[in-house]
């Protein structure tokens, strides 16, 4: 009992809404075209949830994510966390972007340290060891002192992923932070997420291609259209935690998506 | 160790075969000394203080006007990456004015501040801060936008942006601006010395300069020499750890940066 209590799952009666984004409608204007990105988005998320953004390319999801991060401003609309107005980015609402976007000129531990300098109140012991505890959850602890040359693509996106945690932000944001990884790698990853997401409970929100991995990680996995960006369908996934990708179970939600996700890319025009 | 045991024989042939061509007798030693002549001229100024002395004299006036120069010229090419009206204006400007080469400043320079300390400091400066300012601009504005965007989504803004994410992000073409500076400061003081005697400090450029008056080939040349190693060592000695750091933790070869 205690146990179903402690594990996330889908979220049973909810408090206030961690994240509220409100009518959110975006357009972009070039000199030669102007192109409506995201059409009076509606999401509400709890605290703790974590939510799959799936859609085809350019339906406005990393534009989505931008927005929620404060990174770009929504034409209309708005984005509330904490019940407080999103105005501009800020450490509560960090952002794991899907090329590495580690800084070459610190090491990894240089990397998960510069988050945790922005938060204040921390003593520098208290930073060092943060800095090591994460590195250890992502199983770099070993590589602390390595230079962001010398890993590879999917150590990269592990420091990533412990600089995102790191600073303890409200909301995290990942924009589709595995796909540039092999399949191996992306699964041992998917079973990494889940562990850390277990005890440490954020609120995430996780764009994607992949629907597969979406069902795996996500209590909810939304679905967008393309042109306008539109929310279309939104899917809760009742699987036990931690889920295995390979899994049938997994293999009937994916395919039920899979298919609601081609009935939006057909091309309207027929 | 191979390398250097190379680079050490070449250089003793290379004064052998000097020291053949003068006992040939072919040049008059007027016009060409022997590398013992050059060797005795080095050995008595440093004796006597008059290497010393300008050596002090010609680096004091290249260091305080290079860092004066970065001084302006980092600000600047930072300012010019992000504000559209200082790219229109003062980037316009330096494009232009580094085009110029650094001793066209002498004359200027002459007439604005005289045979004074003030001159020689302009020039350097003048050579340094439009590349030095060029290549800032050039840095900030080809660093990957996600670096700024991860750093902004951290809380980091303003001020600690800009010297925490923008000018490291910015470093390998720092880099290669200042070394560029340098050059330029360094021949253009070297101009500057030749052309204008200025009473407050006799520097290497004026020592080259009465070499020739003398018809002193040996005083000449061994300034020259002094010159070169002084060129080569502040290269190494000013440059050396950063692009040691740039290889060693961003994994570029600084050479080819
Ligand atoms: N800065 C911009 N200027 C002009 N148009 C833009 C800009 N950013 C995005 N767009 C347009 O907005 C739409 C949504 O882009 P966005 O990057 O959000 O798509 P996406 O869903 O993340 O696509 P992908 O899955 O390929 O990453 C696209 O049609 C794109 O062309
Ligand atoms: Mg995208």
């Amino acid at each position: 009992m205690l146990d179903s209590i402690g594990s996330y799952g889908p979220p049973g009666p909810q408090p206030a809404p961690k994240l509220i984004v409100d009518g959110v409608s975006k357009w972009f204007r070039t000199p030669r075209a102007s192109v409506h990105a995201l059409d009076d988005i509606n999401l509400s998320v709890g605290d703790g949830e974590f939510i799959c953004l799936v859609g085809p390319s350019g339906c406005g999801k990393s534009t989505l994510l931008d927005i929620i991060a404060g990174l770009t401003r929504a034409d209309a609309g708005r984005v509330t966390a904490d019940g407080q107005l999103v105005e501009g980015p800020g450490r509560h609402r960090l952002v794991m972007f899907q090329e590495s976007a580690l800084f070459p000129w610190l090491t990894a531990f240089g990397n998960v340290m510069f988050g945790l300098k922005l938060v204040p109140d921390l003593s520098r012991a208290e930073r060092r060891e943060t800095a090591l505890r994460y590195l250890r959850m992502v199983g770099l602890e070993r590589f602390a002192h390595a230079n962001v040359h010398e890993l590879s693509g999917g150590m990269r996106q592990r420091v990533a992923f412990a600089r995102s945690l790191a600073p303890d932000p409200h909301v995290l944001l990942m924009d589709e932070p595995l796909s540039a990884l092999d399949a191996l790698t992306r699964e041992q990853l998917y079973a990494d997420i889940q562990r850390i997401q277990q005890d440490r409970r954020k609120t995430i929100i996780l764009v994607t291609h992949n629907v597969r991995e979406a069902v795996c990680l996500g209590d909810r996995v939304i679905l967008l259209s393309p042109t306008p960006g539109r929310i279309r369908e939104s899917f809760p996934i009742h699987l036990p935690r931690p889920r295995d990708v390979n899994s049938i179970q997994l293999a009937e939600y994916t395919e039920r998506i899979t298919a609601a996700l081609k009935g939006y890319i057909v091309p309207e025009t027929v | 160790m191979k390398r250097f045991v190379l680079a050490f024989l070449f250089f003793v042939a290379l004064a052998g075969a000097w020291q053949l061509m003068v006992q040939t007798g072919r040049w008059s030693p007027v016009l060409l000394p022997s590398p013992r002549d050059v060797a005795v001229y080095l050995w008595s100024a440093a004796q006597d203080g008059t290497l010393v002395a300008a050596i002090g004299v010609t680096l004091r006036r290249l260091l305080v006007g290079y860092a004066i120069g970065l001084a302006i010229g980092l600000p600047l090419g930072l300012l010019s990456s992000s504000v559209r009206f200082v790219e229109d204006t003062v980037g316009v400007l330096a494009l232009g004015l580094q085009t110029l080469p650094s001793v066209c400043w002498v004359p200027l320079a002459l007439i604005w501040f005289g045979q004074t300390e003030g001159a020689m400091l302009f020039v350097v400066i003048m050579g340094t801060v439009w590349s030095v300012m060029i290549a800032t601009d050039t840095g900030a504005r080809t660093i990957p936008r996600v670096y700024a965007r991860a750093a902004r989504t951290m809380g980091s803004e303003g001020f600690h942006k800009w010297t925490r994410v923008i000018l490291p992000a910015a470093l390998p073409h720092l880099i290669t601006g200042m070394k560029q500076g340098w050059a330029f400061a360094w021949r253009s003081l070297m101009a500057a010395e030749i052309y204008v005697t200025v009473l407050s400090g006799f520097g290497l450029g004026h020592l080259l300069h009465y070499g020739r008056e003398l018809n002193a080939m040996d005083q000449v040349i061994a300034v020259m020499l002094v010159i070169v190693a002084i060129g080569l060592l502040a290269d190494k000695a000013l440059f050396g750890p950063w692009e040691h750091f740039l290889h060693r933790r961003w994994g570029i070869n600084a050479r080819e940066a």
